[in-house]
């Protein structure tokens, strides 16, 4: 009962705290961090934020749509990644290294 | 066939042979150019004939054919149809512009043949007469004003034919530009006008013209038609703009005849005849056309007696003779103005066509001083200029005696003129027998001046039959217009002209009621004046010109420096120069040192400077690194969110 308690006592508040500690965090790593795994993981981060607050406000709503915005989330997310991974590998076999910088040899 | 279809046919035949030649402008094949350009007009003139016809045998109230093609300009009040008018007037004037231009579309077959530009000079003479033919039928001002500008361009591109030459060039520029100035006094006095009676349809015009006659400079009557004048001093080369007429003789001869003597210079003319109903509300803007027209008939007579280039001589005698006609529909005899407009065709075309065979005969020769005793060399074209001479000089019973004693009866009589205006114009008809005797007695008769290395001959039938056919007209052509008191000793023979033109011109207002205020007798005594002193001129020039050698230099010595004053045509071209031309080229360099380089170019590289740095500072944000870029969208989300929530 007291478990139970405890659950119910979880509201809206604590999801959306924890969505926007996650989101920032990922945020910080995509603008500080110069590996490009870490920064692809960072955005997975910020998504699965987003992901956290849309689940968070279509249970306390009442209704479905959030949750079947966060599979097309998902989707994009695996396929962003897929890109992402693949620029990582093309970037590592030329420079033999995954940093960041590699990436202005790209300007015109 | 319709009239409508006629008229089509009219306007559009001479612009086909104008495209089919056109396009095939380097050909140098001149019988197949020629043959186009010549039958193309031809054909215009047997529409010309056909409408004639139809006119004649319609009623009186009814001779007028109209063909509107389409809606032109529709906005607002104005509207215009593409509307084309055949009436007393314009029939008249289609029958001169395609008779005599196919007699000179032939003449031209036989003078250019040798030249390279063939198929061009006779795509641009049938495209002047498709726009000349606009002008004489377009129903209203705007519809003339194109075909005003459309015979302006060539005139211009006929004038400077041979532009590799740059002194031609500068003498076509020189005619345009001259024109440009009177076709904006033109577009003033069309504003004018439509300002105030709202309709730029000559017809309405002439039914809306007030009936009482304008007393002040400013009405508008008055100052739109004062403004059309301005415009037909440009075209028809009257005072003040009459300078570009001597320089047009740059052109070929051919086109001399046609643009700068038969037709387009008579357009002036043709438009106040048109207009006749306003022009005679507006009395102060007659006596202003009758004074220049007056003034301009005595002073090209004076500088024609000092020239030895016989196309200048015939220039100048062209531009005294359209004075003649500005003094005639001046004082109100636009019926005489228009019978000395068809007679001055005729004769002034077949001597400038009759110069154009003597400089062919010649080898490219302008110069009169190096000519003399051509007449045996030359039977026909001496025989067809002596018609011609006749005919200008008013040889009684040649058709220059009836067109120019009329204008000059009139400008005497007319409630409008003056006796002041005759004596001009009779000293104008006595200069005119004199240079025209002097001209011909230089050319064709007494003792040769002719360089041994030069074998005149006579011009092929191409060209001489031309002149015939305009000789004849020049000699008869008056009867048609004889006046009354002479028609008495004739056996009678009506004045078709005047009965011709009767419905169409309205009569002095001042006219009605009062009773004949002259007579015969009068009428007999000037006419006897002037035909007399014009042959006491020619006289004396033919006695002059033919006895004894070395007579310029005596006369020049003689005369002193108003010779010189004369023969440098009064330094009007100077004067121009001095007082506007050049002052204005200055002025401009001024502008263009001080104005220009000082503050447009100047604000033009702040402008320039500005755009630059403005880059510049933009340009240090892309930098190309990613990171940076979410650091600026992150930036931007936050401001916008810290504005939302804030709120």
């Amino acid at each position: 009962m007291q478990e139970t308690n405890m659950l119910t006592q979880i509201g809206l508040e604590h999801y959306l705290v924890l969505s926007a500690i996650l989101f920032s965090m990922g945020m910080a790593g995509v603008l500080m961090r110069r590996n490009l795994i870490v920064l692809l993981m960072s955005v997975e981060l910020m998504l699965n934020a987003v992901n956290i607050s849309f689940v968070a406000f279509s249970k306390f709503n009442g209704n479905i749509e959030g949750q079947i915005m966060v599979f097309f989330v998902m989707t994009i997310a695996a396929a962003e990644a897929a890109v992402g991974l693949a620029l990582a590998v093309s970037i590592f076999k030329r420079f033999k290294e995954v940093n960041i910088r590699f990436f202005e040899h790209l300007k015109g | 066939m319709s009239h409508q279809v006629l008229i089509a046919i009219l306007l559009l035949s001479p612009f086909i042979g104008f495209l089919l030649n056109g396009t095939r402008f380097r050909s140098q094949n001149y019988i197949l150019a020629g043959s186009i350009a010549t039958a193309s007009v031809f054909i215009s003139f047997i529409c010309s004939i056909l409408l004639m016809l139809n006119l004649v045998d319609s009623p009186v109230e009814s001779r007028r054919l109209t063909a509107e093609f389409f809606n032109w300009i529709a906005v607002g009040n104005l509207k215009i149809n593409a509307g084309f008018v055949v009436d007393q007037i314009s029939s008249i004037m289609i029958l001169i512009i395609t008779g005599v231009g196919t007699l000179i579309h032939l003449f031209s077959i036989g003078y250019m043949h040798h030249d390279k530009g063939v198929t061009k000079y006779f795509a641009y003479l049938n495209l002047f007469v498709f726009n000349m033919l606009i002008l004489v039928l377009g129903d209203s001002l705007v519809t003339m004003f194109v075909g005003w500008e459309g015979v302006g361009l060539c005139s211009y591109l006929l004038i400077g034919f041979w532009f590799t030459d740059s002194q031609k060039a500068a003498a076509g520029m020189k005619a345009f530009i001259t024109n440009r100035i009177g076709d904006a006094a033109f577009i003033i006095g069309m504003f004018v006008l439509f300002f105030s009676f709202g309709t730029l349809n000559m017809f309405e015009l002439n039914q809306l013209a007030p009936t009482t006659m304008e007393a002040s400079w400013l009405g508008a009557a008055t100052l739109g038609t004062l403004m059309l004048f301005i415009g037909a001093t440009g075209k028809s080369a009257q005072i003040p703009l009459y300078v570009w007429l001597p320089d047009a003789m740059a052109g070929p001869t051919p086109v001399s005849a046609l643009i700068h003597a038969a037709t387009m210079v008579t357009a002036g003319v043709y438009m106040i005849v048109r207009l006749n109903p306003m022009f005679v509300a507006a009395p102060n803007t007659m006596m202003v056309i009758a004074i220049i027209g007056a003034l301009t008939a005595v002073l090209a007579a004076t500088i024609g007696l000092t020239q030895f280039d016989i196309k200048k001589v015939l220039a100048y005698s062209t531009v005294s003779q359209l004075g003649y006609m500005f003094l005639a529909v001046g004082v109100g005899a636009f019926g005489a103005g228009m019978m000395h407009l068809m007679t001055h065709a005729f004769f002034k075309a077949l001597m400038f066509l009759g110069s154009g065979s003597v400089i062919h005969a010649m080898h490219e020769e302008q110069d009169i001083r190096k000519m003399g005793g051509l007449k045996k060399y030359l039977p026909i074209t001496h025989t067809t200029f002596v018609m011609g001479w006749l005919a200008i000089i008013g040889f009684p019973l040649f058709s220059g005696f009836f067109s120019k004693d009329e204008i000059l009866w009139q400008a005497y009589s007319s409630p409008r003129g003056h006796v002041m205006l005759w004596v001009a114009g009779a000293i104008g008809a006595t200069l005119t027998a004199f240079y025209m005797t002097r001209l011909m007695a230089l050319t064709f008769w007494g003792g040769s001046r002719v360089d041994k290395h030069v074998h005149p001959h006579e011009s092929p039938a191409i060209m001489t039959i031309p002149l015939i056919v305009l000789a004849i007209l020049s000699v008869v052509a008056g009867f048609i217009g004889v006046p009354h008191v002479i028609s008495e000793y004739l056996g009678h023979i009506p004045n078709y002209w005047e009965h011709w033109l009767e419905p169409v011109i309205r009569k002095l207002p001042e006219l009605a009621g009062s009773e004949e205020a002259h007579t015969a007798t009068e009428e007999w005594g000037l006419m006897a004046t002037s035909v007399t002193l014009a042959l006491i001129s020619a006289a004396t020039a033919f006695k002059i010109y033919t006895s004894n050698k070395g007579t310029n230099e005596k006369i020049a010595k003689a005369f002193g420096p108003v010779y010189k004053v004369v023969d440098n045509k009064y330094y009007v071209d100077e004067a121009y120069f001095g007082g506007i031309i050049n002052p204005l080229i200055k002025q401009s360099q001024n502008l263009w040192t001080y104005i220009d380089v000082n503050f447009i170019d100047k604000a033009t590289y702040w402008a320039g400077d500005l755009t630059k740095g403005a880059g510049s500072l933009v340009r240090s944000f892309q930098t190309g690194n990613m990171q940076q870029y979410a650091m600026y969208i992150t930036i931007g989300v936050v401001i916008v969110l810290s504005f939302v929530l804030m709120r």
